[in-house]
């Protein structure tokens, strides 16, 4: 019925929450791109000679790469030379060391987000949030929490720039080891121009104490942020890993290329759970950040686990499709999204999972929404190698439609090459029924709390992967997504 | 407490209720048999205010209040619980949650305090014990892969936690085994009371010797053709339909 399409439509329409700027003094280098600017980056990062090396060979791999174009999104072509590779605040040159040290801007800046980086605060905390978090700004890290409690536990958590000084036998060991540099586009950039990111090690046998997380902020304009995040897990070890990002509204795009590594050893296991919020542009699709980002995992021995869980907000277009290979006998991957678009917002996502041991399994669940003139793509490959036997994999794509001006579209790939696989696939897409909706608004929900119950019961799939509080906070993000919807 | 005069009713451009008139009182069971398609769940419908029931003529008066003027949560708000004919599926969505949900909205609609969680769940678990209803399925999504007798029994529990003003069922008897039966009328004579009205849909007279009703109306191609006491039904049950459209025609 149109009346209720035009109220569905009018529930997408909201306010971007984090969208405020932080008025603080930074070290911007200029927009544009070339060796110089490279060598600059590793300069002020104060990088070992090789890294710089490394650098300035995918730099040159990424001149000669074509700019990729077949992901079923559009938007205009991104001049590289507009953008600035570095941004940091003006800082004490050493990071800081304690709170006293961060500018309170900054404090502020994350407060305002939600994001504890006073420890004492943490501990104090209501709900007792057993987290460690590494919060970058722009284009640096400005507090790692609860170190020395993880440094206990052998736990090595630290902006990756800091690694790359403290440890970079292991960065040298495992830095593109997963995505190599010439792996796609954007990841090749990343490769060239990262800033910073977080970096976790959990030694053999290890389980590590508390969650951990990385907060991303983008606040320069005409910046882009190419975080590089590099997880290692030895043998039997275990770390539950989350990310959140947000961003100032602005009515010009700003590119978001980050690469993530996850490396399980046998037996090990680790689950990334994400949940994006980028500023998602305006209604008419002004502004908003590119999110074009390389996940992967490689479970390296037997019995290794890696889960990645997604909840996608925000973001103008995001690209991304987190991904594990499975090495190891009876290694397991496993994929879970939730991933909605509104207004002019484009997402195409999924996942792959590479079987190559035997008595591997994935599994996929995918749940796009779609509202307003949003655009969502799932797009999965399942690939099972000859010597995969008995390999599994279930996957399901689900997709819910908000309206009639909207699309969702489902590209899953399958290739296999062992007859013993078993593979499963399901697929759906409906609407929010006028049923569902009467149903409850019968019961006394008003027609806001109505939607909002029946998407978040369609996530709950997904939701319930996530760690506890940020299962909440998730569900929030949704409820805000939708807010303002029924006039 | 109700008063529908005159009411016309067309969904889709077609008129189904014609010029229909009833009157609910205080604490009375008013039972609405009729042929299928005669315009019972279009009744239920348009009292609990679904989209697309236009009402085209004719006044719907409840507590002293133009019904027709309110917003469906809002009709809940001030006390109309509508048991449906088919209850809907809603996954993901446990049944808990939702009723947790529904009695705080009503809570807040009424300027009252929501209930604490221990509130909440002793509540709940009392009238679950009233209906008979395993703990286990307050944790399933709602409806979703119930039996049709459990989706039926899940209304009669959530009109118990709601504890409305006036109860519209439509159909709940339908598909019933006895022991379900029994209970669901359990439910709704435990709810009995002076200040409370219930209007019940039903095909069978069977359902009325458990839940005695103070009328009886016949409703036929969209409007009230007859009404009398409890032996109406149980002449219905012999002599079905026909009798009375006959008798309807002769004028
Ligand atoms: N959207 C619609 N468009 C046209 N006719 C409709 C629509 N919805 C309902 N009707 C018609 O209205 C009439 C009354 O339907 P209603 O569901 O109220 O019947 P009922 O008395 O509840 O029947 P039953 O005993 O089978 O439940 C039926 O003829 C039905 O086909
Ligand atoms: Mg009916």
């Amino acid at each position: 019925m149109s009346e209720s399409t035009q109220e569905l439509d009018a529930l997408v329409h909201r306010e971007y929450q984090e969208g405020f700027v932080t008025d603080i003094e930074s070290d911007t280098l200029p927009p544009g791109l070339n060796e110089d600017v490279i060598r600059e980056i590793s300069r002020r990062k104060n990088e070992p000679e090789f890294m710089l090396e490394w650098r300035l060979e995918a730099y040159r791999k990424w001149l000669d790469m074509p700019e990729p174009n077949w992901a079923h999104i559009n938007y205009s072509k991104i001049n590289f030379q507009d953008i600035s590779y570095f941004s940091a605040p003006k800082n004490p040159d050493d990071g800081p060391e304690s709170l006293d040290e961060v500018d309170p801007r900054l404090l502020e800046t994350y407060a305002k987000l939600g994001i504890p980086l006073d420890e004492q605060k943490v501990l104090a905390g209501v709900k007792g949030a057993n987290i460690a978090v590494d919060a970058v700004f722009d284009s640096v890290s400005v507090r790692t929490t609860f170190r020395e409690k993880l440094a206990e536990a052998g736990v090595i958590f630290c902006p990756i720039s800091e690694a790359l000084q403290d440890h970079p036998e292991l960065i040298k060991k495992y830095l593109g080891s997963v995505v190599p540099q010439a792996d796609n586009y954007y990841a090749c950039l990343n490769s060239a121009v990262f800033s910073d990111g977080s970096f976790v090690y959990i030694p053999k046998g290890v389980r590590c104490p508390m969650e951990l997380s990385t907060y991303f902020r983008i606040n320069e304009m005409n910046t882009g942020q190419f975080e590089r995040t590099l997880i290692i897990a030895e043998e039997g070890a275990y770390v539950s890993y989350l990310e959140g990002c947000t961003a100032p509204m602005r009515d010009e795009n700003q590119l978001h290329a980050a690469v993530v590594e996850l490396v399980a050893m046998e037996g090990a296991e680790i689950k990334y759970s994400t949940v994006q919020n980028w500023y998602p542009g305006d209604e008419y699709g002004r502004g908003g950040i590119y999110n074009f980002v390389t996940k992967r995992g490689a479970c390296r021995g037997d019995r290794a686990k890696i889960s990645w869980t997604q909840v996608e907000t925000g973001s103008a277009i995001t690209w991304k499709y987190p991904s594990v290979i499975l090495y190891g006998d009876d290694s397991v991957g496993e994929f879970y999204s939730v991933a909605l678009t509104h207004n002019m917002q484009q997402a195409d996502t999924g996942t792959k999972m590479i079987h190559i041991g035997k008595n591997t399994s994935s599994t996929i669940i995918s749940k796009g929404i779609s509202a307003g003139r949003g655009q969502n793509t799932y797009r999965g490959q399942v690939k099972i190698l000859r010597g995969a036997d008995g390999a599994r994999n279930y996957s399901q794509c689900d997709s819910l439609l908000m309206g009639d001006q909207c699309g969702a579209h489902t590209f899953p790939y399958v290739e296999v090459q062992n007859k013993t696989a078993t593979l499963e696939h399901e697929a759906s897409t409906s609407k929010i029924s006028e049923d569902q909706l009467f149903y409850l608004r019968q019961r006394g929900l008003s027609e806001e709390s109505a939607v909002s119950m029946i998407v978040n019961g369609f996530c709950k799939a997904v939701f319930r992967e996530l760690p506890m509080e940020f299962a909440v906070e998730a569900q929030k993000l949704m409820d805000v997504s939708l807010e303002g919807a029924v006039g | 407490m109700l008063s529908i005069k005159n009411l016309t009713v067309e969904v889709d451009g077609k008129e189904i209720l014609k010029n229909l008139s009833l009157e609910v009182g205080s604490g009375e069971v008013h039972a609405i048999m009729g042929p299928n398609g005669s315009g019972k769940s279009t009744l239920a419908n348009v009292l609990a205010g679904r989209d697309g029931y236009e009402v085209t003529g004719g006044s719907i008066t409840y507590l002293g209040k133009d019904l027709t003027e309110l917003k469906i949560e809002d009709r809940a708000g001030e006390g109309l619980f509508l048991a449906f004919q088919y209850p809907v599926e809603i996954p993901g969505v446990s049944n808990i949650a939702m009723l947790k949900a529904a009695v705080n909205s009503l809570q807040k609609y009424r300027g009252e305090e929501e209930l604490s969680a221990g509130e909440f769940l002793k509540l709940i678990k009392e009238k679950a014990a009233m209906v008979e209803m395993k703990q286990a399925f307050l944790q399933r999504s709602v409806n979703e892969g119930f039996s049709g007798g459990e989706k039926k029994r899940n209304e009669i529990l959530q009109m118990a936690m709601l504890e409305p003003t006036l109860a519209v069922l439509d159909e709940t008897d339908s598909g019933l085994d006895i022991d379900a039966l029994k209970v669901v009328a359990s439910g709704v004579n435990a709810l009995r009371s002076p200040e409370r009205s219930m209007i019940i849909v039903t095909h069978y007279q069977r359902l009325l010797d458990y839940i005695q009703p103070d009328f009886v109306h016949v409703l036929a191609e969209g409007n009230i053709v007859k009404t009398g006491d409890r032996t109406l039904a149980l002449e219905l049950e012999e002599r079905g339909y026909s009798w009375i459209e006959q008798q309807v025609a002769k004028g």
